[in-house]
This record gives structure tokens, sequence and C-alpha cells, in this order.
């Protein structure tokens, strides 16, 4: 089948269902429904985002991306616990996670250069000692922090109650999608990333970095992971376990979407979004499986995803 | 009926033409020598030929029949084998199991998951004599990883034999190789009966035209020239093509 | 030829350790230990078919573990007898094996690794949320191991001579696989698959039916699983358990025979002396994961080896050194 073939069968199937599956739904629950939607996908892709910039330029998924996500969150909830500001706590734990994940990358994954799959494994390990500290430093127990003061509420509009929460998730999904859109399409150092993700050998011969840019880029995935995290915790809370639900999401998102393609992390973050908040209402037994028949459609029918290159 | 038939292959990648319009007509038995300079798209002729990869349009017709849409494993078993400028050799295997994995691939043996394969007689025997052709039957036993480079010439070209292939392409046998060893291998080559027919790509010019019979000059994906040796080099084209005339 | 070559008297000796194994282990205890290596090594050959022979990492079958075992269990529950749940069992996991073959070949490499990690988990979701069918979180208890031939297998001993009975038919068949034509078709794929494709083989057949045959393997030893525990619980199909069989192929050895049932052995018991002390396993597979990665990925038996000798050879040269100044400076 032709990539363009396939491009509209998967963008056919996938709304066809869609359709399905609103006409089940009393046309009132809706508007709702689809408010949680668009914020799942912002949060999704502030997740893929990060993934696919890693996988797309160091060719590595990285398995402990959902770990990032949680660990950002649990130390974005411990800094507004101690009342710091939520932006600034959001801000605070990326830093700390970019960090985290520039020291991993600089320190271990480098030594790995070249060889995928130790290093794919490596980022395993990582996931399985952060998912186990978490659970040693916060507890079992869920953690939910307030809405921040200046963001809670809902909006009225023609008789319906839109959260305001959420629909700031999106809005800062859309700021940060506006801002790594400049950032790898419009600087320097975007053009770096961009000649890393077409042909990494020949970007170093060329004169660029590219050790030094996957040190960095692995940082950005970690601080752009962590930062949904905090966002994320108000709306869906923080837990063990949190990891491991994610990281399959992410991996999800840039499968359908195309890896290295941040139009395809966030059109493909905002389908999940739709199929998961829809599929649950419909099937909650299986809304959690429901999430992969994208990914199976677009391995079958069109396997480099909706906006990544056929492989040569 | 000609061995091959390739007439107006062309493939693009991207932007770039790597094959443009080739035609290239060999006969039975006969020995062709494909030359031109890097890039000129000589090892992708190769790759479309065994169905490597696919060509945009075009045709290809080996003895009589239409390979243009047969799946490169087919080609294998409709008498086509070829060597690899870099060497591809199996590397956790003896230099006689290389050699065996070569025929077991035409062998519905290989579908076989309770024999044990150094047992199987007939087909080790089989590879021990392509070894032998090559000169290399005295270390057999011997894992490729401590092999020459020279050796794994001879290997690659023992596994391209070993299959008693109709259509043999050859892709720089000579490469890399001292002048001891490009002289074993060309009288290995010369050796060859006239039941394979041979088409072959090389740098070397010393020794591949004394095997040529015809030889087809590409550049930038295009046959530039094609004749009898006298004919290619005494061509003006060839002196242009060469000296970015 | 030699009858006792040191191959056969080192495989002989282990047969007779093995078959009288409850007698000299010491206790229930370790026979269950014993159980639990032999069981995790079938698993671990079954994977190593696939990681070492055809060169494709999965991590996903824990998955495939979980489909036999929840199917038997099922059965049973819903009162069919141990043969034809077992069989049924086997029968589901080489049908979900072929639909994972399909999906998980589109890619290879580490697309092939992200395909199975995320069927892998599908097969968890499943086991989880679809409480109705798989009793989510509570898990399914199996009441009775089976008694084949009236022998019953409630007692630790017979249930170990049982797993020692499969455990060595998988050892059988996966050598005599390694021997055969399509064993050396397989690591061919692996090591050349460009080069197989023009010497005439189908790769992606082959892949295919070696994925098959690897998840059949695994539906047996999520049989004996089962049967072990006499419980079976969504955990089984986790993450974390698809990289627990993972580590017992790379820690072993991949690409061997003994290298994954060595591997089953050290993580088995590592797990069990582990948990004893430290509630967080988790966190110890990881340290250990990314210890053999970064400094012995060809596995521990080599790896320990290979860094023996280095150590050996560093202490020479030091000592040589040493030798090598004139007198008056080697006096402390």
């Amino acid at each position: 089948m032709s990539s363009r073939a396939g491009f509209a069968a998967v963008v056919a199937v996938l709304s066809g269902a869609l359709f399905w599956a609103l006409r089940e739904i009393p046309w009132q629950q809706v508007p709702l429904l689809a408010v949680n939607s668009i914020a799942l996908g912002g949060l999704l892709f502030l997740l893929s985002s990060g993934f696919s910039l890693i996988f797309g330029l160091m060719r590595i998924p990285n398995l402990m991306h959902g770990a990032f996500f949680m660990l950002g969150a649990y130390v974005g909830v411990t800094l507004l616990w101690q009342g710091v500001n939520f932006w600034l706590a959001a801000l605070a734990s990326a830093a700390a996670m970019a960090a985290i994940g520039g020291l991993i990358e600089r320190f271990l994954l480098r030594r790995l250069a070249g060889e995928p799959l130790p290093q794919v494994l490596l980022t395993l390990g990582f996931a399985f000692i952060i998912g186990d500290v978490c659970l040693m430093l916060w507890t079992g127990d869920p953690w939910q922090p307030a809405t921040p003061a200046h963001l809670r509420g809902a909006v009225q509009v023609a008789g319906l109650y839109f959260p305001i929460y959420r629909l700031v998730i999106v809005l800062v999904a859309v700021a940060v999608a506006v801002a790594l859109w400049l950032l790898v399409d419009w600087t320097r150092l975007g053009a770096m990333i961009r000649a890393g993700v077409d042909d990494a050998p020949i970007a170093r011969v060329v004169g660029i970095k590219v050790s030094q840019l996957f040190t960095l880029v692995f940082a950005l995935g970690a601080a752009l992971a962590a930062f949904g995290g905090v966002m994320s915790a108000p709306y869906l809370s923080v837990y063990p376990g949190l990891d491991f639900e994610m990281l399959p999401l992410a991996l999800i998102v840039v499968i359908l979407g195309g890896t290295g393609s941040l139009l395809g992390a966030l059109v493909g973050s905002f389908v999940i979004g739709f199929l998961y908040n829809f599929g649950q209402v419909r099937f909650p037994d299986l809304a959690y499986v429901i999430l992969f028949l994208p990914m199976l459609l677009v391995l079958v029918l069109r396997p480099q995803g909706l906006f990544g290159r056929a492989q040569q | 009926m000609t061995a091959l038939a390739v007439k107006a292959l062309d493939k693009s990648f991207g932007g770039l033409r790597v094959t443009a319009n080739v035609d290239l007509i060999v006969a039975p038995g006969e020995r062709r020598l494909i030359i031109g300079p890097n890039g000129a798209g000589k090892t992708t002729l190769f790759n479309l030929i065994t169905g490597e990869i696919a060509p945009d349009s075009g045709s290809i017709v080996l003895f009589g029949r239409d390979i243009t849409r047969a799946a490169c494993r087919r080609r294998a078993h409709l008498g086509l084998a070829r060597t690899y400028q870099i060497i591809t050799l199996f590397p956790h295997d003896t230099i006689l199991r290389n050699v065996t994995l070569a025929l077991l691939g035409l062998s519905p043996l290989r579908w076989n998951v309770l024999a044990d394969l150094d047992g199987q007689t007939d087909l080790v025997d089989r590879a021990r004599r392509a070894l032998a052709k090559v000169g290399l039957e005295h270390i057999a036993e011997r894992p490729l990883a401590q092999t020459s480079y020279g050796e794994r010439r001879r290997v690659e070209i023992a596994m391209a034999l070993a299959q008693e292939p109709k259509l043999l392409l050859l892709d720089e046998p000579f490469a890399g190789l001292s002048i001891d060893e490009r002289r074993d291998v060309q009288k290995l080559l010369q050796a060859i009966p006239r039941a394979v027919t041979v088409v072959m790509i090389e740098h070397n010019m010393d020794v591949a035209l004394e095997l040529a019979d015809r030889i087809t000059l590409l550049h930038f994906g295009e046959v530039v020239v094609e004749g009898t040796r006298a004919e290619v080099v005494a061509d003006p084209r060839t002196r242009e093509v060469y000296l970015g005339g | 030829m030699r009858v006792l070559t040191p191959q056969r008297t080192a495989i002989a000796l282990a047969l007779l350790a093995l078959l009288s194994l409850p007698y000299w282990v010491g206790g229930t205890y370790y026979i269950n230990i014993a159980s639990q290596i032999l069981l995790w090594a079938v698993l671990a050959l079954a994977l190593n078919v696939l990681v070492g022979y055809a060169g494709l990492t999965s991590l996903g079958h824990a998955g495939l573990f979980a489909v036999s075992g929840y199917t038997a269990a099922l059965l049973l529950g819903a009162g069919y007898g141990h043969l034809a749940a077992c069989l049924a069992a086997l029968v589901v996991t080489v049908a979900v094996s072929k639909v994972f073959a399909v999906l998980s070949l589109r890619a290879t490499g580490i697309g092939f690794l992200m395909i199975t990690l995320a069927i892998g988990q599908i097969l968890w979701g499943i086991a989880y949320r679809w409480a109705s069918l798989t009793n989510g979180d509570n898990g399914i208890n199996v009441s009775t191991r089976p008694a084949p031939f009236g022998l019953g297998l409630s007692a630790a001993p017979a249930f170990y001579y049982a797993t020692l009975v499969v455990f060595l038919a998988a050892v059988v068949t996966m050598a005599v696989f390694a021997r055969s034509p399509f064993g050396a078709s397989l690591a061919g794929t692996r090591d050349q698959p460009r080069r197989m494709t023009a010497l005439g083989y189908n790769v992606w057949l082959i892949r295919y039916l070696a994925i098959v045959f690897s998840g059949f393997w695994s539906g047996v030893a999520g049989l004996l699983f089962l049967y072990y525990n006499q419980f079976i619980s969504p955990q089984v199909s986790a993450l974390t358990t698809s990289a627990e069989a993972l580590l017992m192929v790379i820690s072993g050895g991949s690409a061997t025979l003994l290298g994954p049932i060595f591997g089953a052995a050290i993580v088995v018991i590592m797990k069990n002396v582990v948990s004893a002390y430290i509630e967080r396993w988790n966190l110890v597979l990881g340290l250990i994961f990314i210890l053999i990665i970064s400094f012995m990925p060809e596995g521990l038996v080599p790896g320990s080896v290979r860094l023996w000798r280095a150590g050996r050879q560093w202490l020479r040269a030091r000592a040589n050194g040493w030798a090598a100044r004139p007198a008056r400076e080697r006096s402390p």
C-alpha cells in the first residue's frame, strides 16, 4: 500500500471510529468530554514531544521517559506543598529533571554510543530504579495537589461549564508546541538538531558537536516530561505506576504520529486524548486497550506513522 | 535468448536519479565488465538486478524470464548469485559453515528443524568442493574471525560459485587485495566455466580488462559507452568520464 | 570415538545432580527455589531463541507467558479438566504468538522492541482492566495441581520432578533446534539478513516461525508458573516480568544453550535472597541491568572471565614495571 493511501486509510478508520463512538454517547456529555480530551492531549504532547525528539535524534526509545514524567510530578507536588508558586514549581522540577537526564546521558548513555539496544536497556534499568525510589520517598498513596488558586473554577459558555485549569493545560501545551517549533525551525540550535536527526554521522563531519547535542536533547526531553508531569498532577494526580502507564502512551503517540515529527506528536497526542476519553465512556473495561488500536492500524497501513518519513 | 536483458531501468532516491534509463544485454556465457567512477550507480544496478531494491520503471529479464517483480529471494532460485563489495560474511561461523549456508539457501533442507546440519554430508561435501575451487579447503574449519582479508574475498566467491548459478554478479572482487592475491583471484575467475555468465564491477583495470569480453561504462547512472574492450578503450568519451574532459 | 568426553561427563554429572536434588538440597524451601529456576529457565530459553538466535529483542514476552497462564486458569475455573485447560492454553498462546509475530515483524531492531513492548502492555492492560474477564488485580486462584498418570503434584518434590521433565524436554528441543538447518538459517538472518535474502532464504517466514516457536515454549513456562503458584495476577504480564526474562538471557550470555539457564538461576536466586532483606526488588533489578549492560554486556560468565584476565594482565604489567626499576627505588 502506498504511503499516501496508507495515510488516508488511517485517517479514515480513526475518523470512522470516532463518529461511531460519538453516536452512542449522550450529546450533553460531549462538550466536557471534548475538553477533557484536549486536556489529556495537551499533557500527552508535553510527554511525547520530548520522547519524539530523543527518538528522532538519538534513535532510541527512551524507556525512562515515563519515569521522568512521574518523578517530575512528585518533585513538583513536593514543592507545591512547601507553598512554592505553581509555575515556579513546574519550571524548577523541569530543571531538576533536565539535570538528572543530562548527567545520565553524559556519563552512562554516551559510553554506549553506537549501540542502540544496550542504551535502551540502560534507560529501562533507570526506569525501574526511579520507580522504586519514588515509592520509597513518596509512599504508595496517590498525591493530588489542589488546582492553583488563580486557575480554579470554570467558564460558562452556552450554558455549559468548562473547567479553567484544563483549558489552561491546552494553552500551555500549544505554547510549548509553538516554542519548540520556533526552536527547531528557526534557531541555529534547531538547525543542528535537524541535521543530527537527518544524518548524525554527516552532521559530525560538518562540525556539529553531535554528542553534546544528544546530551542537550535528552535533558530537554526530560524537562518537557517533568513539566508535563507537574501540570498533570492537579488533574490526574501522581501515583506509583504512573510511569509505566504513561510510557506506552508516549510510544503510541510517536508510532502514530511518526518519529522525529513534532507535528506528528501534536496530532497523535490529541487523537489519543480523544480516543481515551470517548473510549472510556463507551468501553470502560477496555479503554486502555483501545488506545493501542491506532498503533496497530498504523503498523499495518503506514508503518512510518502519519508524519514520519518512509524507511528506505 | 539472452542471459540478462535489462531495459530502460530507472531508479531515483528523492531527487537523485541513480539509475537513468539503463539498457544492458548480456549474452549467455559472456564476461561483461561494468566500469565507471565512484557514484556512477554500479552497485545500485546490481541491487536492482538482484531485487534488493525495486526499480521505478523498466524491466529485468533473466534467461527469458521476467523477474522485474520477482522477490529477491526467488531470484537466487532462478540461478542468480552475487558477491558484495563490502564483505558480508557470517562472522561467528567457520568458513565451511559460511559456504554451507550459501548452499542451504537453495535446498528444501533449510526448513528442517530436526536434522543435524553438520551431519548433512551431501551438503557439506559440496561446500568443501566449493572451497577447494578457491583454494581454501585446507582451512575449512577455521573460524571466519581468524581469516585474512584475501581469504575472506575468496570465501565470498566460493559462496557465490557453490550455488552453481547461471548468472554471477561480482561486485569489485579484487578490492583491497595485494598483487599476488589479485593474480590468484584472476586465475580463479578465468577458470569459471562458460556455462556461467559473469557480470563484474571493477575498478582495478589491469586485472579486470583481461577477463572481459565486453565493457559497459556507467556515469551518473547512465550507460555512456558500451562495446568490446578495444572499442571502449579507444572511445574518447571514456577518457572524458575519467578525466572530466 | 571416546565415549567419556569432558562435555559428556559434565552433562552426566549435572543430570545426576538435578535428578537427586530433593535429597541433597536441604528442605522444601530450596526444592521450590529449584522448581522456580527451572520454570523460569524454560521462559529464558524461549526468549533466547529470539534474542540470541534471531537477533530480535522482545520486551513483550511476559504477555505470552501470561496468556497461557490466564487461559488455563479461566478454563479450570469454568470446570474443565487439567489436560483440556493446558492444551487450550497452548493453542491460544500459539495463536496470540502468530498475531504478535505479524505485528512485531513490521520492523526490526529497535522498532521491533517498541512494538513488542506495546503488545506486552496491551496484554497487561487486558489482564488488569478487563476485570469481568480476568478478575483484575485480585487474580485468579487455582485450587489443585494436575495429577498426570495418577501422580499428585501438590508436594514440592513431586512438582519439582514434573518441572524437571518439562525443563529437560525444553533443553533437548532447543539443542536440536540450534543444531538444525533451520536453526542455522535463523542465526544467519541475525548476522546478515540482506545476504540471506539474496541467497534464497525467506527471512520474514524464518523469523515468524521462530517467534511462534518461542511463543509456544513461553506458554509452557506460563503453565508451569500457574501450577507452581496456583495463582495468577496481572503482575505476571507487567513490563518488569519481561525485563526480568530479558535480564536472565543477557546476564547468562545469549546465543548459547547454557546461558539462559545460568541467567535464570542468577536472577531467581538474587530475587529470593534480596527480597528477604530489601523490599525494593525493582531497584536492585534496575541496578543490575545497568551494571551488566555497562560493564559486561556479553553476559556475566564471559564478562567475568574477561575482567579477570584484564585484571591479571594489569597486575602483571605493574609487577614487571616494578621489577624493571633500579634496585634502590624498589625498597620501601
